[in-house]
């Protein structure tokens, strides 16, 4: 029974990752309607812009924290205004393409310089160690990333959901012209949005530095998982990749304990029964 | 009209026997090195391992005497199938004479079949399974730099007999993580200790937070890593995170590279115990060539132990090549003259093939040293102990090659 406890926290953990992960690409897709295949690269570079702060300026963590997603938002946002904007209004799968070609490229760069077994990013020092649960031992680190991504997370939804400014996004949605004719920048809004989902990816990137390798291809593994966490949450849906981010690290941690065999793969087979019982996903509407 | 006809008959005797001069000298071969060149596997061998074959080429002194070496490469992305059918393109359109490399043990023993049926010549220097030299043996195949009969003979054995009989596996799920488990238990169970339990993790697994605490809560003394690669860094990693060695258990890094301990950081690392073949700052001439491989690696790295092995398994056919005076394009001959002289070069030293295609040469047991010994960049290893090959392989009495029961 303890073990399962503990299983269920270590669950927990990696779901804040596939939440922070999936409400990045459920904020894109929501506000711009583009399946962001670019985001694990992103997420990717997340981590490294906060390998080369440490290790070439000397800034830690914590302004990391607050440097890297910003940076790689910035980058999210050149991409945006050079080359996905021209996609608006086209087929889904212009933008699937273009930003899947682009994962391959910024994956490619990263690898011919830095190789594929990864960088060493170390805990910051008020992190380390951990503390005893009685049914575990809990890293101080992993704890902050639940916490911390939760805070993310639910801040980001009430961004998007309850303010004024969300409500302008949504509608800019809904009907760009009329938005417009209400004098917003509807074209800079979309961009700043993209740049918020892509600065998620990026501040996943930052968490996750200290647990996993810095390397290039760590958004690769990733990324294919947290798609399947979107469709089964319900593309665009914002709660709905948040409450189902956090609940399939849940049962992936599960699958890790009583069958680990199959613990790479039990998420896909979840995907295959929502598609087949609720096509929208669990909490999508139907379009 | 005479003349004529002299001048005919001599120019055929002429033009006959250099073609069957061509014949006898044919001085032509094709290297394939096939690789894992962007996945887990990508720093250990990959691009590097394309070097040094080319550097094993440029140093052999063949291209002086005439010879014409070619080196093409491939990525067989860790999937058997991808392997084999590179395998198969290159015997069949590329006319490829030996293949080199091929980590991955699924891969390795997938790519074993279709050379033995192509009759070409597989040095293999990635992979660790002991079966490509055991049940799988093949006249074709020599097995060059390491395998998991000597990883669990040397580090396994060594943590045992410190005391460290009870053990708890965390395994690679596919033909290497079974092998090395294997392997390694039937070292603990020869020594009297006993494998309390295990778990099987996929491939490329980013997160072992699960399987770590299963490890812990094991309260085995050791936690056999039955992994490799980037499986293996964040294995280190994560029980560091997770308190394991603070708690008195100890982990068996059953199979190490530099280009792991570098990805950890040795203040993770240090004091991990470990079993390689070759370190590049062994001595004069491992260091040597190392400086000269790095100079043209694009981050800077010596050469890892498998990519060491690639060069020295090629200079050893190079060697056996030159001896037969031409290439037979023929891969039992020539792995049979590459198994009839002994093997000596700068990186691995002396050392000899056996019959069922195992190269046997020293082992060495390493220990990451502490950030404060490190010296330079790559500067990582203490050697704590070296073990003669014929200790750390598998003895040809215990080989179960089909080959030998002839």
């Amino acid at each position: 029974m303890q073990a399962l406890y503990a299983q269920l926290l270590v669950g927990l953990i990696n779901g804040s990752f596939y939440a922070l992960l999936s409400l990045g690409l459920a904020v894109i897709f929501g506000m711009l309607n583009i399946i962001n295949f670019a985001h694990g690269a992103l997420y990717m570079m997340g981590a490294f812009v906060a390998y080369f702060l440490l290790n070439v300026m000397g800034i830690g963590y914590w302004p990391a924290l607050i440097i890297a997603p910003i940076a790689v938002g910035i980058f999210g946002m050149i991409l945006e205004r050079t080359m996905l904007q021209w996609l608006a209004g086209l087929d889904h799968l212009y933008g699937l393409l273009l930003t899947f070609g682009l994962a391959l490229i910024i994956q490619g760069v990263f690898q011919n310089y830095f190789g594929s077994s990864g960088l060493p990013y170390s805990i910051p020092d008020e992190l380390k160690g951990g503390m005893n649960l009685g049914f575990m031992f809990l890293p101080i680190y992993r704890g902050w990333v639940v916490i911390f991504s939760l805070i993310v997370c639910l801040g980001t939804w009430y961004l998007i959901e309850r303010t004024r400014l969300g409500a302008y996004l949504r509608a800019a949605t809904e009907n760009p012209a009329l938005v417009r004719a209400f004098g917003i920048n509807v074209p800079r809004m979309i961009t700043l949005t993209y740049g918020l989902g892509v600065g998620l990816a990026a501040l996943a990137g930052v968490l996750s530095a200290p647990i996993n390798q810095v390397r290039p291809l760590m958004g690769e593994n990733v990324i294919i998982v947290v798609f399947a966490v979107v469709v089964i949450g319900g593309m665009g849906s914002i709660m709905g990749s948040i409450v189902t981010g956090f609940a399939l690290g849940v049962i992936e941690g599960l699958t890790k304990y009583f069958y680990p065999e199959a613990s790479n793969t039990v998420v896909f087979v979840l995907m295959v029964l929502v598609l087949l019982v609720k096509p929208t996903g669990l909490t999508g509407r139907a379009a | 009209m005479k003349t004529r006809t002299i001048a005919l008959l001599l120019g055929t005797a002429l033009s006959v026997a250099s073609a069957g001069f061509a014949f006898a000298q044919d001085k032509t071969v094709k290297i394939g090195a096939l690789s894992d060149q962007s996945g887990l596997y990508a720093d250990l061998g990959g691009p590097g391992s394309t070097l040094a074959a080319q550097m094993a080429v440029e140093d052999s002194g063949l291209t002086a005497k005439g010879w014409k070496i070619d080196i093409i490469s491939g990525d067989h992305q860790n999937k058997p199938d991808i392997g084999t059918a590179i395998a198969r393109q290159w015997f069949d359109v590329d006319k490829v004479d030996v293949i080199v490399d091929v980590p991955n043990s699924g891969v390795a023993l997938a790519v074993n079949n279709i050379i033995k049926e192509k009759n070409g010549v597989y040095i293999n220097s990635g992979a660790a399974t002991s079966d490509l030299t055991n049940a799988q043996c093949s006249p074709n195949t020599v097995h060059w730099t390491y395998d998991t009969y000597m990883l669990a003979h040397t580090t396994g054995q060594a943590l045992v007999k410190a005391g460290g009989d009870t053990w708890f596996f965390l395994t690679a799920d596919y033909a290497f993580g079974a092998a090395l488990e294997r392997d390694t238990t039937a070292v603990v169970l020869a020594n009297g200790g006993k494998v309390v339990g295990g778990v099987k993790h996929p491939l490329n697994t980013a997160d072992f937070s699960s399987f770590l605490l299963q490890a812990q809560s094991s309260k085995a003394k050791i936690i056999g890593l039955a992994n490799a690669g980037g499986d293996t860094t964040n294995s280190i990693k994560q029980a560091a995170e997770f308190g394991i060695v603070k708690g008195g258990q100890k982990l068996a890094a059953l199979l190490l590279f530099l280009t792991d301990v570098k990805a950890i950081g040795l203040e993770t690392a240090q004091g991990l115990n470990f079993t390689e073949t070759f370190y590049w700052d062994m001595n004069d001439q491992t260091r040597a060539f190392s400086k000269k491989f790095a100079a043209r690696m694009k981050n800077g790295a010596p050469p890892t132990m498998v990519q060491a092995g690639v060069y020295s398994g090629l200079i050893h056919y190079f060697k056996a090549l030159d001896a037969l005076g031409g290439n037979p394009h023929d891969g039992v001959k020539v792995v049979e003259k590459m198994k009839s002289m002994p093997t000596n070069d700068p990186l691995f030293g002396k050392g000899e093939i056996q019959p069922n295609g195992r190269t046997i040469h020293s082992a060495y047991l390493f220990e990451v040293k502490k950030p404060s010994e490190s010296k330079g960049p790559w500067d990582f290893y203490k050697l704590i102990g070296t073990v003669s090959g014929d200790q750390a392989f598998t003895p040809l009495a215990e080989s179960k090659c089909a080959m030998l029961k002839k």
